[in-house]
C-alpha cells in the first residue's frame, strides 16, 4: 500500500510488523464468572470466589463471551472453529490468583481471517490493502496491580481479573506506522460496529502488543521484537518507528536485534527491554481439565450471523448506491458511531442525501465548535429529522433551518416549536407574494424593461428584492413561479 | 440401650423415621466415640456440635410431620477435602491450615439438604496425594486394624481417604465422603474392610472440593455396607450447573434399584491385572469372588485390557501435571500460608511459603508435573500419557463387547505398616496400580471386602462397571456382600 522505507547508512530498510490486539469483550459478565465487568468500581468490588481462585472453585465459560468472539470472526471473514479448547498459560505473579491465565493455545475459535485497510479512510481514492488475521481466540485478563499505595507493599486489585478479552492476532503483512494505523482504526470500528468491544483504548478495552522486525526489501525476516500493551494508535505508531530506526541503527553498527519484550514509554518516546527471550516464561500450556472443549452447533452459529449488523464496507457501497457522494459515503461508514447516527436519521424518514449533507457540514461544523463529539451532540437523530422535514415540505427553507438549528442547539428545543414561536414559516401565500412582486415591479420599472429586453440576469435581483420584502419567510419556488408569470 | 456405633446409614436413617430413637441420640453418641478415638488420628477437626444442630433440625422436621431427607439424622464424617463455611478446610495441607472457607462445597450441601450432620472434618494424606495417609500435615491416620499375630504396629489406613476410611472401620460414623482420583476411595476401603464407590466421571459435582487432578477427581462414599453406599452415592450425586465437567443427568434411584441376581450379567477377569508374583491371599480372595459371582447368576469371561501396564505411568504424569498447575493458587497472596522473610520480595515470598507450605510428597509431584509440562518435554510426557489415556479407555470400550461388569482386586496387598513403604515412592504408587485404570477410562468402580489375609488383614474386590452403570457395580457389590460372610471386625484398642 505504501512504500515505507528507513533509510540507513547501508541502504533502504523495510519493516515488518504484526499486531496482537487485545480487545476487552463487552459482556455484562466475567469470561468464567458471574462478576460484572463494569470500569471505574472500587478497588476489588467485582471479585467473585472464581475471580480469587478460592479452594475448589472452577470456571463455568460465559456463553455470550464466546458469541461476541464467534461475531468478530464473522465480520472479519474468518474461519469459525466449531471445536474449540481453552488452555492454561501457567506463570506466577501477584496479579494472577489461580497462577494461570485461562487461554486458547492450540485450538482458537476464530481462525483465518482478514480486514482490507486504507490508509485513510475518509479518502475514497486511497489505496487498499488487505491484512492477513491469524487467529482470535478467547482469555481471561489479569488483575492490577498498584504500587503507590503504601510504602513497602503492593496492593492488588482484582476488578479485571477474568474479564474477556479477544486476542486478535495479524498476519506480519503490516509494513509502516501508518498502515499498522489503519489497521487498528479499521479493526476498532468493526469492533464497534459488531458491538464485540467498545475500542475504548484509554480506558484499556483495548491494546495492542506490537512485533517489530527489520531487513533489507525482499530479504530473510528479521530478529522481532514485541512492545507490550501500547494503549493508543498514536503511541502505536510512535512505537513502531522508534523501534524500526533502533533495530536499524543496531544492525548498522555491528550489533544484533535480540528477541526480547519491550515496554513502550510514551513521555520519552522510546522502547525498552523489559525481559529477553533467556529469562521468558515457560508457560507450561495444557488443556484446562475443568473446561470441557466448547463445540458450537449450527443453531448458535445461525444466530450469530443473523445478529451481524451491516459491516463498514458494505454499508459504504449501500450508501454510494443511494446517491451519496463517495466522499460521505465513506465518512458516514468509517466509525460505528457516525453510521448508527445516519442510519437513525434515515429511519426517521430523512432523505439520504439532504441527511448526508446536512450531517456533515452542518452538524459536525457545529459539534467541532463545541468541541463535541457526535454521542454528545445536544440535538439528537429524532429532533434533527424533525428539522429536516421541514425544509423538505417547504415549511421553512434552508437558510432558515440554519437559525433554528442553532437556536435548537442553544435551548434544545424542538425545531417546529422554534418555528411557531418565532414565526418563521415559510409562507406559500400567493396573493401576498403577488402584492409584493407587484409593488417591486413597480418601483423598478427600468429593470423590468432590462430584463425584458434579454437581461436574464437580472432574475436575482427580483427574487432577493422579493425575499427581502418577505422577510426570508417566503417559499423560493413559489416566488420563482410568480415571478416568472410576472415577468413574462 | 441401642449401641447406634453398630448402626449403618439404613438403620439410623430408619430408626429416626420410625421414632425408635432420636437423631440428636445418635449424634450424641457418635460425638463421644469420635472424641475417645483420638489416637487413631482420623479426624482434623471436630464438629460435634454441628452434628448436633443437624440431628436437631431432623428431629424437628420429624415431629412436625415433615417429610424427612436420604440421610436423615445419619451423622456422617467429611474428608477434609471437601470446603465447608465457616469450618476450617485444610487438604491436611499446612499451606491451609486455618483457613475457613465463607462457602459450602456441591456435594457436603447436598449431604446436608438430605438430612446428614457432620461429626468433623476427616484427615487425609496431603492434597488427597498419597496410598497411606502418611503424608498428612496433621500426622498420620492409624488404622483400627491390627495383624493378628499380636503385634501391635500401627498399619496403614490406606489412602487418601485415610481419616474416612479408618473412622468407618472404627464405628466412629457410618459414612463418610471420600473422592478419589487415583485409588483414593476403593484402596483404603479395601485396606479396613469396608465398601466404597467411585462414581462415573461427572456424577458428583467437584464444586468446592480442593482439587488434585481435575480430569480424574471424583468424590463418592465410604460406608459399611453397599446399601448404605448406595443411599449417600444418591444424596450426593447431582447435576452442578457450577462445574462444567458434571454431567446433566438425573439422579437414579440405585438404593431401590438394587438386586443381587446377577443372572445375565458377564463378569470380565482382565488378564492383565493377574500379575507375575501376585499375593497368594490376592489371588486367593479373586477366586473366591469369581465364584460368588457365578453364584449369583452371572456368567464369568476372560478378557484382555492390553494397555493396563502403561495406565500408571500415565497417570503419574497426567495427575501431577494438573496438580502442578491447581496447586498455582496456594501463593500466599490471598489466603492460607504467608511466609514472607524479611526485605523479601513477591519471588521471595512464593518461595517460601510454598516451601513451607506444602510437603514432600506435594513438592514432588508438584516438581514431576512441571516438569513434564516445560517445553521440550510436554509431547513426551503429557501428550504421550494422554494418547495412553485414550488407549486405556478404548481397551475398556473393548471389553464390553464381551462383559458387562470387570472384577480385580482393588490393591495388591493387604494394609501395610506405617513407614513401611515411605522411603521408596515407586513402591507407594505401586499400590494404585489396580484403581488406576478406572480413573483414568472415568468408570465407575467400588471395593468391597473380600476376605481376609493370613495376617488376618480386610483384602477388598474391585468390581468396574460401563460410564453410568453404577447400578450394575452396586448389584455386583451386593452379591459378593451376601455371599462373602465378611463380618471380621477391629478390636477396639485405642
Amino acid at each position: 500500500m505504501s512504500e515505507y522505507r528507513i533509510q540507513g547508512n547501508t541502504g533502504a530498510w523495510e519493516v515488518v510488523i504484526g499486531l496482537e490486539v487485545h480487545a476487552q469483550i463487552t459482556s455484562e459478565s466475567k469470561l468464567f464468572s458471574g462478576s460484572s465487568t463494569g470500569f471505574g468500581a472500587e478497588p476489588n468490588s467485582h471479585v467473585s470466589l472464581v475471580d480469587t481462585a478460592m479452594p475448589g472453585m472452577l470456571p463455568v465459560p460465559n456463553r455470550e463471551c464466546l458469541r461476541q468472539a464467534v461475531r468478530t470472526g464473522m465480520a472479519i471473514n474468518a474461519q469459525i472453529n466449531r471445536w474449540s479448547r481453552f488452555d492454561r498459560k501457567n506463570y506466577f505473579y501477584a496479579d494472577l490468583p489461580q497462577g494461570y491465565q485461562i487461554s486458547q493455545l492450540y485450538h482458537p475459535i476464530v481462525g483465518e481471517g482478514e480486514i482490507e485497510v486504507t490508509l485513510n479512510e475518509k479518502d475514497p481514492d486511497s489505496p487498499t490493502k488487505k491484512i492477513g488475521i491469524e487467529r482470535i481466540h478467547v482469555e481471561q485478563d489479569a488483575g492490577k496491580l498498584m504500587h503507590d499505595q503504601h510504602p513497602t507493599m503492593s496492593f492488588v486489585d482484582l476488578n479485571r481479573s477474568g474479564v474477556a478479552l479477544m486476542e486478535i492476532v495479524s498476519r506480519p503483512d503490516i509494513s509502516s506506522p501508518q498502515e499498522a494505523g489503519a489497521y487498528l482504526k479499521k479493526l476498532r470500528s468493526i469492533l464497534r460496529y459488531v458491538g464485540s468491544c467498545d475500542g475504548n483504548m484509554e480506558q484499556g478495552s483495548m491494546r495492542a502488543d506490537v512485533n517489530v522486525s527489520v531487513r533489507k526489501p525482499g530479504g530473510e525476516l528479521g530478529t522481532r521484537t514485541e512492545t507490550k500493551n501500547v494503549n493508543s494508535i498514536r503511541f502505536m505508531m510512535q512505537a513502531i518507528e522508534y523501534e524500526a530506526q533502533r533495530q536499524v541503527d543496531l544492525i548498522e553498527s555491528g550489533g544484533a536485534v535480540v528477541q526480547e519484550t519491550r515496554l513502550f514509554d510514551p513521555n520519552k518516546m522510546e522502547t525498552r527491554s523489559m525481559r529477553s527471550k533467556e529469562d521468558a516464561h515457560d508457560y507450561r500450556y495444557f488443556p484446562d481439565p475443568d473446561l470441557l472443549p466448547v463445540e458450537l452447533d449450527d443453531a448458535f452459529l445461525e444466530e450469530c450471523r443473523a445478529s451481524l449488523p451491516e459491516l463498514p464496507d458494505a454499508k459504504r457501497a449501500r450508501y454510494e448506491a443511494m446517491g451519496l457522494t463517495a466522499y460521505n459515503a465513506a465518512v458516514l461508514t468509517a466509525e460505528a458511531e457516525t453510521a448508527f447516527w445516519f442510519e437513525d436519521l434515515l429511519a426517521q424518514g430523512v432523505d439520504a442525501k439532504q441527511g448526508s449533507n446536512w450531517l456533515m457540514s452542518e452538524l459536525f461544523g457545529a459539534l467541532n465548535k463545541m468541541g463535541k463529539t457526535l454521542d454528545e451532540s445536544p440535538v439528537n437523530p429524532k429532533q434533527a429529522a424533525e428539522l429536516l422535514g421541514l425544509v423538505a415540505d417547504g415549511t421553512i427553507s434552508g437558510s432558515i433551518a440554519k437559525q433554528v438549528f442553532e437556536i435548537m442547539l442553544e435551548t434544545g428545543q424542538a425545531a417546529s416549536a422554534i418555528v411557531e414561536e418565532k414565526g418563521l414559516k415559510q409562507t406559500n401565500d400567493t396573493g401576498a407574494i403577488e402584492a409584493e412582486i407587484a409593488k417591486i415591479m413597480a418601483a423598478n420599472e427600468d429593470k423590468v424593461a432590462e430584463y425584458r429586453s434579454g437581461k436574464d440576469k437580472l432574475f436575482g435581483f427580483f427574487v432577493g428584492q422579493t425575499m427581502k420584502a418577505m422577510q426570508g419567510k417566503a417559499n423560493p419556488q413559489i416566488i420563482n413561479d410568480l415571478l416568472k408569470k410576472a415577468l413574462g | 440401650m441401642t449401641d447406634f456405633s453398630r448402626l449403618g446409614v439404613v438403620a439410623i436413617r430408619d430408626g429416626v423415621a420410625k421414632g425408635d430413637f432420636k437423631a440428636v441420640e445418635v449424634a450424641e453418641a457418635l460425638n463421644a466415640r469420635v472424641s475417645a478415638a483420638k489416637a487413631l488420628n482420623a479426624f482434623i477437626v471436630e464438629t460435634p456440635e454441628k452434628a448436633i444442630e443437624a440431628a436437631q433440625a431432623v428431629d424437628a422436621d420429624r415431629a412436625a410431620g415433615k417429610p424427612l431427607g436420604k440421610m436423615a439424622g445419619v451423622p456422617i464424617g467429611m474428608k477434609d477435602l471437601f470446603c465447608t463455611e465457616g469450618v476450617q478446610t485444610t487438604a491436611a495441607s499446612h499451606i491451609l491450615e486455618g483457613f475457613v472457607p465463607t462457602y459450602e462445597s456441591t456435594v457436603s450441601a447436598n449431604l446436608w439438604k438430605a438430612g446428614a450432620g457432620m461429626l468433623g472434618k476427616l484427615n487425609l494424606d496431603q492434597f488427597a496425594m498419597g496410598s497411606s495417609n502418611e503424608t498428612s500435615y496433621f500426622g498420620n491416620v492409624i488404622s483400627p486394624w491390627r495383624r493378628n499375630d499380636g503385634s501391635t504396629a500401627a498399619l496403614a489406613p490406606g489412602g487418601s481417604s485415610g481419616g474416612s476410611s479408618s473412622a468407618i472401620a472404627a464405628r466412629l460414623c457410618p459414612a463418610a465422603t471420600g473422592t478419589d482420583t487415583g485409588g483414593s476411595i476403593r484402596q483404603p476401603a479395601a485396606f479396613v474392610g469396608i465398601s466404597g464407590i467411585k462414581p462415573t466421571y461427572g456424577r458428583c459435582s467437584r464444586w468446592g472440593v480442593v482439587a488434585f487432578a481435575s480430569s480424574l477427581d471424583q468424590a463418592g462414599p465410604m460406608a459399611r455396607d453397599v446399601r448404605d453406599c448406595a443411599i449417600m452415592l444418591e444424596a450426593m450425586a447431582g447435576f452442578d450447573p457450577k462445574d462444567s465437567t458434571s454431567l446433566d443427568l438425573p439422579v437414579p434411584a440405585w438404593e431401590a434399584g438394587l438386586n443381587s441376581d446377577l443372572k445375565g450379567k458377564r463378569i470380565g477377569i482382565p488378564k492383565e491385572y493377574r500379575l507375575d508374583g501376585i499375593d497368594e491371599d490376592i489371588a486367593k480372595m479373586w477366586d473366591n469372588g469369581i465364584s460368588w459371582l457365578k453364584d449369583a447368576g452371572a456368567e464369568i469371561v476372560d478378557i484382555s485390557l492390553p494397555h493396563t501396564q502403561y495406565a500408571l505411568p500415565a497417570y503419574y504424569i497426567i495427575a501431577p501435571a494438573e496438580a502442578s498447575s491447581n496447586l498455582a493458587r496456594y501463593d500466599g497472596v490471598r489466603f492460607g500460608l504467608r511466609d514472607l522473610p524479611e526485605g523479601a520480595g513477591l519471588q521471595d515470598m512464593y518461595a517460601a511459603t510454598r516451601a513451607a507450605g506444602f510437603g514432600e510428597e506435594v513438592r514432588r509431584r508438584i516438581m514431576i508435573g512441571t516438569y513434564v509440562l516445560s517445553a521440550g518435554f510436554y509431547d513426551a510426557y503429557y501428550t504421550q500419557a494422554q494418547k495412553v489415556r485414550a488407549l486405556i479407555a478404548r481397551d475398556f470400550e473393548n471389553a464390553w463387547a464381551s462383559c458387562d461388569l470387570i472384577l480385580a482386586p482393588t490393591a495388591p496387598s493387604a494394609a501395610f505398616g506405617l513407614g513401611e513403604k515411605n522411603a521408596d515412592p515407586l513402591s507407594m504408587y505401586l499400590n494404585d496400580v489396580f484403581a488406576v485404570p478406572a480413573s483414568l477410562a472415568g468408570l465407575p468402580a467400588m471395593s468391597v471386602p473380600g476376605g481376609l489375609s493370613k495376617d488376618g488383614l480386610p483384602l477388598g474386590l474391585q468390581i468396574i462397571g460401563k460410564a453410568l452403570d453404577e447400578q450394575s457395580v452396586l448389584n455386583a457389590g451386593l452379591a459378593i456382600e451376601q455371599r462373602s460372610g465378611f463380618t471380621a471386625e477391629a478390636g477396639e484398642w485405642w
